[in-house]
């Protein structure tokens, strides 16, 4: 049994110690927002927050989260600062095909907690870890941005 | 509401993360399939020893196809399975089904194949078997030749790119009361139908073909999907449970179609300063088998010589075959190969004349009412001068070109500039013969109304777009209209996602069939409205045979600027600004077509600086992941603007033409253009890696 929070419930998983925290996520959790784009570290699409970091749940082996805290696009969704996000994203339709977008978010956040005013290279810096074939980046990269004087005292 | 920016129909699903991409469906029963591929590049298979199964297990093979063993895409010579040869590394010899993936992987792992090998074809130059060839003249090249003060002759190489789209190809098929439905990732839901029952041997009403939410596809979900869909439909249809079969990257990268790779030969002729002839051989790399090989191959013959008025043509083009992954479908489609040598030798000729490139090709554009390369007609506003004009104005092209000239010390920039259209909608003849849209609006007894075509989403906005076309149209708000994804049992065969043609051709349909809906509007009662697709009359008929007449209804245009800076002694590049300036008729929504400019011009950089397929001598793949085949990342090109002239075209819905192509395709002869203008070398292949640049460097060093 490994024991963790998830989405700030205490959960419990009976996978092994070596499997992937994507694959757990998705496959017993059912949460699908954490998506597979390449399963080798590179793409980002699987970030999940752990303890505070941002991570690529594909390179999270089960054994190493033990009583750690997990959030997942799912649970980030029902907070004010996802809100705030969301629509500067919507306000310049940084969505395209969506496949990179949960992990987008989750990294926008990354960004905004560590520097709740980060200049347009910080944000470069900070989704360069996340890889979107659609966008051209600007789009995401204004929205943070946006974030970050709408939600003023929120990060 | 056309032209501003509204929130997308599907923003709020991709952003939660709720929206269901196949490889988050889950079905009762389901099973997983992976492919035995082949190890050799060509071989005759002589014997296959199969491992001990148990009962849930299936091996599914070429004696599982219950129909026709091909698959229809537009010739049919690539099996479903193979019969007794295999053409590529990769080719699929057979599948392994079953509940768990584990135990598949082991069975694959001692499957033993027993190969007799035969000798491949690596290098398309040396290949001889032409798939498909064509060819076409206007004027006289060959008095043009003669009467030239000079002859220059060029060869260029493009690579092969990937389509690199995040989420990888993925489908589940499965029965269901005595049919078969097969959904996911996918642009072309008629493609796969038609594919489908002829691998089955099923009529067309027994089959269904969804597309579930699809994450991103730029050609790569054209073609590929149809032969992912008979072979899983194949294993469903044996194993008579849902099957599902998600790709993982490598396999994705390895296997699946891409960008075909292209040796393009030009030979001009010069007189008094200008062009007169253009005497073209265009080389497409198809790989093992057809698929979409001879209309990607169309396209890059009508655009060979650019947006260049050049009085005598002639143009050959080979489709040729070589013993690698088939390649497809790839944004631009065909096109970023030929506009990319006609650019660079445009440049050159340019330069061996010492003239300023830019005022050489201002002297050749074609403006409105010449004729095309197939004598057809420009038959409305070429706006090139004043994209070029706005584009200087932006970058400040012409100073710093002139400026760039004479650098030396470590630092070194360069900028450059490219000009290309995008022929909108299917080539030739296409739309009116062969495609024949259709698009239906349903309006329900609560008065929304539901668009029914069988365009896909795959992330272009297409269902924020097409809903407001209704929308405006009717004059209901944007929230009464929905735009489902497609399903072949619900919407009509309004043809493929592919080829700029959606909004331009269906949008249009879909804002005549609300004009109709709202002059017949009944409230409180269910109306349905059908459009079919009428040809332009305007248009002079195109004839494949002779190349001849109108290729395209109408152009969309594009003047790409990019100022680069390379380090002479690292050889590493920065981008320091890209600009576009575009076309493309009157924008529907302005975040979405600056989206989808932005998206393709960095794509398209790609393209032209680090992606390119590379294989070992054996004809293995060596990058087949993101640690090795490297896409831009959002620090790679910070300073990129996109900018748009308004040509609005009649024909299409509120003035709209193709968008989406059209970036991909100028972006790469910027790049190199820039390269040379900081390296004051000249450049024939792209993409010219960092590898490149160092090998030129220490060459210069060496003298
Ligand atoms: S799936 Fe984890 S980084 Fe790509
Ligand atoms: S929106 Fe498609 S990969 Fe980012």
């Amino acid at each position: 049994m490994i024991n963790f929070i998830l989405n700030g419930e205490q959960v419990s998983s009976n996978s092994n110690q070596n499997e992937r925290l994507l694959d757990v996520l998705r496959d017993e959790f059912r949460l699908t927002g954490a998506k597979c784009g390449c399963k080798e570290g590179e793409c980002g699409a699987c970030s999940v927050i752990l303890d505070g970091k941002l991570v690529n749940s594909c390179m999270v082996a089960m054994g190493s989260i033990e009583d750690s805290t997990v959030t997942t696009i799912e649970g980030y969704s029902k907070t004010r600062r996802f809100q705030i996000l969301s629509e500067a994203y919507a306000a310049v339709s940084a969505v395209q095909c969506g496949f990179c977008i949960p992990g987008m978010m989750l990294a926008s956040e990354c960004i905004l907690a560590e520097n709740p005013n980060p200049s347009e290279e910080d944000i470069r810096r900070g989704i360069s870890g996340n890889l979107c074939r659609c966008t051209g980046y600007n789009a995401i990269v204004e929205a943070v941005g946006t974030a970050a004087k709408e939600g003023k005292g929120l990060w | 509401m056309i032209g501003n920016s509204v929130k997308k129909k599907d923003h709020d699903a991709k952003i939660s993360g709720q929206a269901s991409y196949v490889d988050d469906i889950v079905m009762e029963g389901m099973l997983y399939g992976k492919m035995l591929r082949s190890t050799k590049a060509r071989a005759r298979i002589k014997n296959i020893v199969l491992p001990e199964i148990s009962d849930d297990y299936f091996i599914i093979d070429k004696d599982d196809v219950t129909g026709e063993n091909k698959i229809h895409v537009v010739l049919e010579d690539m099996p479903v399975f193979p019969e007794d040869t295999v053409e590529y590394i990769g080719d699929p010899i057979l599948m392994v089904v079953g509940p768990d993936r584990k135990e598949i992987a082991r069975i694959l792992s001692e499957i033993v194949v027993d190969y007799e090998e035969l000798e491949p074809v690596f290098d398309v130059r040396k290949s001889e078997i032409s798939f498909f060839h064509h060819n076409y003249n206007k004027g006289d090249v060959d008095c043009a030749f003669e009467e030239a003060d000079r002859i220059i002759t060029e060869t260029f190489e493009t690579g092969q790119q990937e389509q690199a789209y995040l989420e990888t190809n993925g489908l589940i098929a499965y029965p269901q009361d005595g049919r078969i439905v097969v959904r996911g990732s996918m642009q072309c839901p008629y493609y796969v139908i038609g594919a489908v029952s002829k691998a089955l041997g099923e009529e067309r009403e027994d089959i269904r073909i969804i597309q579930d939410v699809t994450g991103g596809a730029f050609g790569g979900k054209e073609d590929y999907p149809s032969i992912l869909a008979c072979q899983v439909a194949v294993a469903a249809k044996k194993a008579e449970r849902p099957v599902k079969y998600v790709f993982d990257r490598r396999e994705d990268m390895e296997f699946t179609s891409k960008r075909h790779p292209s040796v393009c030969t030009y030979k001009a002729s010069v007189k008094d300063g200008k062009v007169t002839g253009l005497d073209i051989h265009v080389i497409y790399n198809a790989g093992a088998y057809t698929t979409l090989t001879d209309v990607v191959l169309q396209r890059g013959l009508i655009g060979a010589c650019g947006v260049y008025n050049i009085g005598n043509l002639r143009v050959t083009g080979d489709g040729m075959k070589t013993n690698t992954v088939p390649n497809g479908a790839m944004r631009g489609f065909g096109a970023p190969q030929t506009f990319f040598a006609i650019e660079m030798m445009m440049n050159h000729i340019a330069k061996s004349l010492c003239t300023d490139p830019l005022t050489f090709k201002e002297k050749h554009l074609v403006k409105q009412g010449d004729e095309t390369s197939t004598r057809g007609k420009f038959h409305f506003q070429v706006p090139l001068p004043e994209m070029i004009e706005r584009a200087d104005q932006l970058s400040d092209f012409r100073k710093k070109h002139a400026l760039y000239k004479s650098q030396t010390g470590r630092f070194r920039k360069g900028i450059g500039i490219s000009m290309v259209y995008h022929g909108c909608g299917f080539t030739g003849n296409g739309e009116r013969d062969i495609i024949k849209s259709v698009a239906k609006l349903r309006k329900n007894s609560d008065d929304t109304v539901e668009l029914l075509i069988s365009i896909t989403d795959m992330g272009q906005g297409a269902k924020t777009t097409f809903t407001k076309i209704a929308a405006d149209t009717l004059g209901i708000p944007l929230d009464r209209v929905t735009f489902n994804n497609p399903d072949t049992d619900r919407v009509p065969d309004s043809g493929p996602t592919v080829a700029s043609r959606s909004i331009m051709v269906v949008g249009e349909l879909i804002k005549r069939a609300s004009e109709k809906l709202k002059a017949q509007w009944k409230p409180g009662e269910e109306q349905v409205i059908e459009e079919h697709y009428v040809h332009p009359d305007f248009m002079i008929p195109f004839d494949i045979k002779t190349f001849r007449g109108d290729a395209y209804p109408t152009y969309s245009w594009a003047v790409n600027v990019i100022e680069v800076e390379v380090d002479t002694l690292t050889a590493v590049t920065k981008v320091l600004g890209a600009w576009g300036v575009y076309d493309v008729g009157t924008p529907l929504d302005l975040n979405i077509v600056h989206g989808q400019l932005q998206g393709g011009f960095l794509q398209s950089i790609g393209y032209a600086s680090m992606e390119q397929i590379g294989y070992n001598e054996k004809g293995v793949v060596r990058n087949h992941s993101f640690s090795d085949y490297i896409i831009p990342t959002a620090m790679d090109v910070p300073n990129l603007v996109t900018d748009l002239v308004e040509v609005p075209y009649a024909a299409g819905p509120y003035g709209a033409k193709g968008a989406g192509e059209l970036p991909n395709v100028a972006p790469a002869p910027a790049y190199i253009d820039a390269l040379e203008n900081a390296l004051q070398n000249r450049i024939q292949h792209i993409p010219y890696t960092q590898e490149d640049i160092m090998t030129y460097l220490q060459e210069v060093e060496n003298g």
